[in-house]
């Protein structure tokens, strides 16, 4: 499947996009996600160990499993306030 | 009769009266009132400005479930929190966070776990414009060698606060 990825802050300014897409081979987990993303964006490196990613407005956890057509977003940890 | 609770995000100057004026109410005899303002001096570097950057529809969700969490632990009549997005000078308003309950250690307990877990959760960031021209985003934790995702690192459970 084809899954669209939201970036943020640092994540979106080392991968020079706020939106990228990825072809990945349903199911597909997070932890699969995050390594995919490393490895064609190895600009994102820095972040590697922090990189958060939501499922649906939700932080998810590794083993998550990415619904067909779910809104997902990748960011390193947040500072508002 | 206005909303129990109010989430916004904006690019406009916050008016925090309007926001505490919506909190207030005769079934509360206390309403805290908290503001975040732009700091000058950060561990001796010096900042002109800041600019903030969101994730706006999960940090619309994440704010109003800090409200109902909130609500479900202390008897909060009213709340209301706005964070302003964008680029802010030294000594504006990025957010401000009004709730009112019957008695006052319960408004000041509820306004401390809003702003601190809001500060953990909700995907919001901020990036320094330091006076030497360079930039940089804050992201607590980013840097620490051995930090690893999982469960314990996620911020709905218990991440670690970052002043």
């Amino acid at each position: 499947m084809t899954i669209q990825i939201q970036l943020f802050a640092r994540a979106r300014d080392l991968a020079g996009s706020d939106c990228i897409q990825l072809d990945l081979q349903a199911p597909v987990a997070v932890s699969e996600l995050r390594s995919r993303l490393l490895q064609e964006y190895p600009a994102l490196h820095p972040l590697a160990a922090s990189l958060l990613v939501a499922v649906n407005n939700e932080y998810a956890r590794d083993e998550t499993v990415i619904p067909e057509g779910a809104e997902l977003a990748c960011f390193p940890p947040v500072s508002g306030g | 009769m206005p909303e129990t609770q109010t989430v916004k995000l904006t690019h406009e100057p916050i008016d925090y009266h309007a926001l505490t004026e919506q909190v207030r109410s005769t079934q509360s005899g206390a309403v805290v009132l908290f503001l975040g303002t732009v700091r000058e001096m950060t561990q001796g570097r010096q900042t002109v400005a800041l600019d903030y950057d969101c994730y706006p529809a999960m940090a619309q969700a994440k704010m109003q479930e800090l409200l109902d969490e909130a609500s479900t632990r202390w008897p909060v009549d009213r709340a209301a929190v706005i964070h302003r997005l964008g680029h802010l000078e030294l000594g504006d308003i990025s957010i401000a966070l009004a709730v009112s309950c019957p008695h006052r250690k319960q408004a000041f307990a509820a306004g401390q776990f809003l702003i601190d877990e809001l500060k953990v959760r909700v995907p919001i960031w901020k990036q320094e414009n330091w006076s030497d021209g360079t930039t940089e985003w804050v992201h607590p934790g980013a840097d620490e060698a051995n930090l690893t995702v999982s469960e314990t690192t996620l911020p709905n459970s218990g991440r670690p606060h970052h002043a």
